[in-house]
């Protein structure tokens, strides 16, 4: 049994009010009666309320939980509900408000988001929309109730798997099984965190994801460059992304960390035997970009004996300098597919980064194929970062996300780790699985919209028309006024 | 037409019930009352001297302008506006749009279809039952089927193993909803509701109050994971029994009751600590195989001799193997939950992406018990995602007996799909809530009849959509997908809105 993997989530409450989807509009005629029906809201709404003069909010919008009650049973009818544009106007299509608002109440607090009610948004949509999870009726007993939840490993490991790196060739092959165990590395979750996006971000905020990575057991990449002072003691965690050209200052890192990183380009190979001669037992990954070609480059790299692999979508998780860019999930299980063909699956770890934003992209796109993920927009969300994407030195920052505390931004990282590991398990669990290490390329276990439409509609409806894809209708309802008298 | 129970008017217990427009009275009124005089829908009303406020619910909105009694235009003060109600904006969901919503409502107020034009059929979810119209071909009135000649009947037992053949009036009944999600009072009405339509309800995992014994003869009793208040005497007390291998809304993990909600009330019935949240395991501990299923089975026969079981499951892509598993196990009724079920309180996760939409379940299932040649000896029955009579003919039509309700129930009892049933007391909408203080604020007769209501309005539709299919029973509609039309397969300009029909037969409509 492995062991178990605990994480320690704490609230770590927000520093800024964060805008609720929808707000509470109060119109003149306030009857004023006794008994006003604000005092009986059921979340106390109205008592707990303030006016944020910072954010110059009133804190009643991100209180309110949409019963209604208050708006049907005022007697002057005064009180109405609306949409709260603050809220959803952040993020873009892709990173929804929804999206963002609950990867900061996972941050908050630290846990699996649960709600009643059914389901209510869209049927599927594009991207990891168009597939669901499988799960079976009658399972091994991989859960005894929620205790032995504890008991499913989300743990990955890196480096060779069997066969000693190739770059060691004047070594014996005892020698080389050493080198080869130790070069092993395990994180706990199958979720790195990735570059930054949007700017550079001080030490303290680096700080509190460093800190974070130790603490959850998972890696950081970030820029050789930028590893100094604090940063240094949680090296262990840290895999510096080289820069290209002399390696030279960086070889005390190289031989102080466990993995590095670097970008593929035509001196790759080279670089590795560089990489691997300053330390034999470092791990190097080979950051690609997900471009059209990207099953040539991976083809050779995996056969030149790279040992890790990340490769990259763009935020949104489409491939890159595509005039047609395909969705992350589909080049997975294609650049997955392609591997195992070759035979060369297991020799090499695959990294995929791009578009993960939510816990069940990691299910999802582990089942595609992804040995692991990368992270960075959710990294940011959780530190209030509401992707308003004006970072710019001259504008401030509406979260001031330069002030983030390390010890805040630490919990606020740690929470987010853990809710999404949290539903890892209740995807892991569901199907009866003890080990993400298994999901990995299982495309059984999950339904492809796809396939399913054509298993089940083909023979009754015929043909899917290819050209439309439909969307979700907005669900607001159509603009009609009536002035008087028209 | 099964026997109709008496539909009386139920409004909207809330002193301003939402409606889709909101009408607006100005200072400039006098209150001379010409409004009150001329609108026959009710929305404006005078007390003594003074004009009350609009009720907005019953307002038809813009189409109302080609009537010579538009109010806002005979306006002698010109004080009446009339605009899109703006809290609608804070109803946004994909599947319970607002006009589902409004609608739901309005039926379950009158018992008829919306008078106003409300979409009633469909949500925006942009794909299942929200892309599929119904294809009624083309028969001549005269020809119709008469509404009296119209079954809706639904046999449960076709097992011809000795046991009841019990017979349901409607082809739904009401999904498991545990004593703990939901209140005393909500359960029972939906049990009258049951009993008034000679269908059935179901407990739910959370024990069985006594206070449904009157109710006996049409609930389904459940038994979960959590095998919570469960005995011999509740398996003894009910026709039929529903064994829930697991929720559409969280396939693959057991029930929650998060600790607010178990109230002392609740702990006793589930012989469980106050305050503590009750998880049910996933899966059944006792069941590994299809045999150890058996076993399962037979001892509710054993303990029951008159009962017929249920086999409540979700849809992962083996669905169609568990289907026929359970028949060999000997199940009366193979119950399938969609993907995208209701539920008191599951992981978001869960909800949005564990087991397949319903609207591919039933069509995977049907054909596979057709291929086993089973197919007549067993009820399949779907559920996950039915919101209207028109997804409970389309699941018909893709393969199913019947269907099996929920969240539309209590969607009549003014649910606003705020989603918060999980935490804290409960809904402050008194719906699902066991906090004494709340459960009060619903009474029971005005519950019960909601809910009679918007099955009366549901018959209603059914019969119809048959008649246009030229069907005289519900039986007859079952996997016959050409009656369907799939708007990304088919790009056929296809209405299928009965209400004009509605309208019609019974010169107008609620």
């Amino acid at each position: 049994m492995p062991s178990k993997y605990h994480l320690k989530p704490k609230p770590a409450p927000s520093r800024f009010v964060p805008p609720g989807p929808f707000g509470i509009i109060e119109g003149d005629g306030c009857l004023n009666c006794a008994k006003c029906v604000k005092k009986s809201c059921a979340y106390q709404v109205y008592q707990k309320r303030s006016y944020d003069d910072r954010q110059l909010t009133d804190t009643a919008d991100s209180l309110c939980k949409n019963c209604f009650r208050c708006v049907q049973e005022c007697y002057g009818r005064v009180l109405s509900k609306s949409a709260n544009p603050e809220y959803w106007s952040m993020g873009d299509e892709y990173w929804t408000p929804e999206i963002i608002g609950s990867n900061q109440r996972q941050a908050e607090a630290g846990k699996i988001p649960v709600s009643g009610g059914g389901y209510g948004g869209p049927f599927a949509g594009p991207g990891f929309d168009s597939m669901w999870t499988d799960m079976s009726e009658i399972v091994r007993p991989t859960r005894d109730g929620i205790h032995g939840r504890e008991y499913i490993s989300t743990a990955v490991e890196f480096g060779p798997v069997s066969q000693p790196a190739a770059f060691m060739p004047n070594r014996g092959s005892e020698e080389r099984q050493a080198v080869s165990a130790r070069l092993r590395v395990e994180v706990s979750v199958p979720i790195l965190f990735d570059l930054l996006p949007f700017q550079e971000f001080p030490q303290p905020v680096l700080a509190a994801l460093a800190r974070a990575a130790k603490e959850t057991n998972t890696l950081m990449i970030l820029p050789a460059e930028s590893i100094a002072g604090e940063l240094s003691s949680w090296r262990a965690h840290l895999v510096p992304l080289l820069p290209p050209g002399n390696l030279g200052p960086f070889t005390p890192l190289i031989q102080q960390c466990r993995m590095v990183q670097i970008t593929q380009d035509e001196k790759t190979g080279e670089r590795i035997g560089e990489i691997k001669r300053a330390n034999p037992a470092v791990i190097v990954s080979v950051r690609v970009p997900l471009t059209p070609l990207a099953e040539e480059k991976i083809e050779l790299l995996a056969r030149a004996g790279v040992e890790v692999i990340h490769i990259l979508a763009d935020g949104q998780g489409r491939e890159q300098e595509a005039s047609q860019p395909r969705f992350i999930k589909d080049r997975i299980r294609g650049l997955h597919r392609a591997l195992v063909e070759q035979g060369r699956r297991d020799r090499v770890t695959l990294i995929f980064g791009g578009g993960i934003a939510l816990a069940e992209h990691v299910a999802k796109a582990i089942i595609c194929g992804a040995d692991a993920v990368s992270i960075e927009r959710p990294l940011l969300i959780s530190l209030e970062c509401r992707l308003c994407g004006q970072c710019s030195p001259k504008e401030r920052c509406p979260v001031e996300i330069n002030k983030v505390e390390t010890s805040w931004g630490r919990q606020r990282v740690v929470n987010l780790v853990a809710a999404w590991h949290g539903q890892l398990l209740e995807v892991l669990g569901a199907m009866g699985m003890r080990d993400v290490r298994r999901l990995r390329g299982e495309a059984g276990r999950a339904i492809f919209r796809e396939d399913i439409e054509k298993e089940t509609f083909a023979d009754i409806f015929g043909e899917k028309m290819q050209t439309r894809l439909v969307k979700a209708q907005p669900v607001q309802q159509g603009e009609i006024a009536c002035a008087p008298n028209t | 037409m099964p026997p109709t129970p008496e539909i009386k008017r139920a409004p909207s217990r809330y002193r301003n019930p939402i409606g889709k427009f909101k009408v607006q009275r100005d200072k400039g009124c006098t209150h001379c009352g010409l409004c009150a005089e001329l609108c026959p829908r009710g929305v404006h009303q005078r007390l003594g001297k003074k004009m009350l406020s609009p009720r907005d619910e019953w307002c038809i909105g813009p189409s109302c302008q080609k009537n010579e009694y538009y109010c806002i235009r005979r306006c002698p003060q010109g004080a009446l506006r009339m605009a899109v109600n703006p809290n609608l904006q804070a109803l946004r969901d994909h599947r319970w749009p607002a006009d589902l919503l409004l609608s739901n409502w309005q039926q379950a107020e009158a018992g008829g279809v919306p008078y106003s034009d409300l979409e009633y059929r469909i949500g925006r979810s942009g794909g299942g039952f929200d892309r599929l119209r119904l294809r009624f071909p083309r028969i001549p009135p005269g020809e119709l089927p008469a509404e009296e000649e119209v079954s809706t009947a639904l046999l449960l037992n076709r097992r011809e193993d000795g046991r009841p053949r019990v017979r349901i009036g409607v082809p739904f009944y009401g999904g498991g909803m545990s004593f703990g999600s939901v209140s005393n009072h909500t359960m029972i009405a939906r049990a009258r509701a049951a009993r008034a339509w000679d269908t059935f309800t179901c407990t739910g995992e959370g024990g069985y109050p006594e206070s449904l014994k009157p109710y006996d003869s049409h609930m389904i009793t459940q038994v979960a994971t959590g095998l919570f208040g469960v005995g011999e005497e509740t398996i003894q007390r009910v026709r039929i029994v529903e064994f829930k291998y697991a929720q559409g809304a969280k396939p693959g993990l057991g029930g929650h009751l998060l600790g607010d909600k178990v109230t002392p009330a609740v702990a006793r019935m589930r012989e469980a600590v106050v305050g503590n949240a009750l998880f049910s395991p996933f899966p059944f501990h006792s069941v590994y195989s299809v045999e150890d299923h058996k076993k399962h089975v037979d001892w509710i026969k054993e303990v029951n001799p008159r009962c017929l079981v249920s086999v409540k499951v979700s849809t992962p892509t083996d669905v169609d193997m568990v289907a026929v598993g359970s028949y060999y196990a000997g199940a009366h009724i193979i119950h399938l939950d969609g993907s995208y079920g209701g539920t008191g309180a599951a992981p978001d996760i869960a909800k949005k992406n564990i087991a397949m939409p319903i609207e591919y379940a039933i069509p995977k299932v049907h054909r596979f018990l057709v291929q086993e040649g089973i197919r007549n000896k067993v009820t399949l029955i779907a559920s996950g995602g039915v919101r209207t009579a028109f997804d409970m003919a389309k699941a018909i039509a893709l393969g199913a007996d019947g269907v099996v309700v929920g969240t539309a129930d209590m969607v009549a009892l003014e649910c606003i799909r705020c989603r918060n049933c999980e935490s804290g007391r409960g809904c402050p909408r008194a719906i699902a809530t066991t906090d004494p203080e709340y459960s009060e604020q619903m009474n029971v007769e005005w519950a019960a009849q909601r809910i009679i209501n918007l099955y009366g309005s549901w018959v209603k539709q059914l019969v119809t959509i048959l008649r246009l299919l030229g069907m005289r029973s519900i039986t007859e509609l079952v996997g016959r997908t050409d009656c369907l039309v799939h708007l990304d397969y088919q790009p056929e300009e296809t209405d299928d809105d009965i209400k004009p029909y509605l309208m019609g037969s019974n010169g107008k409509s609620a």
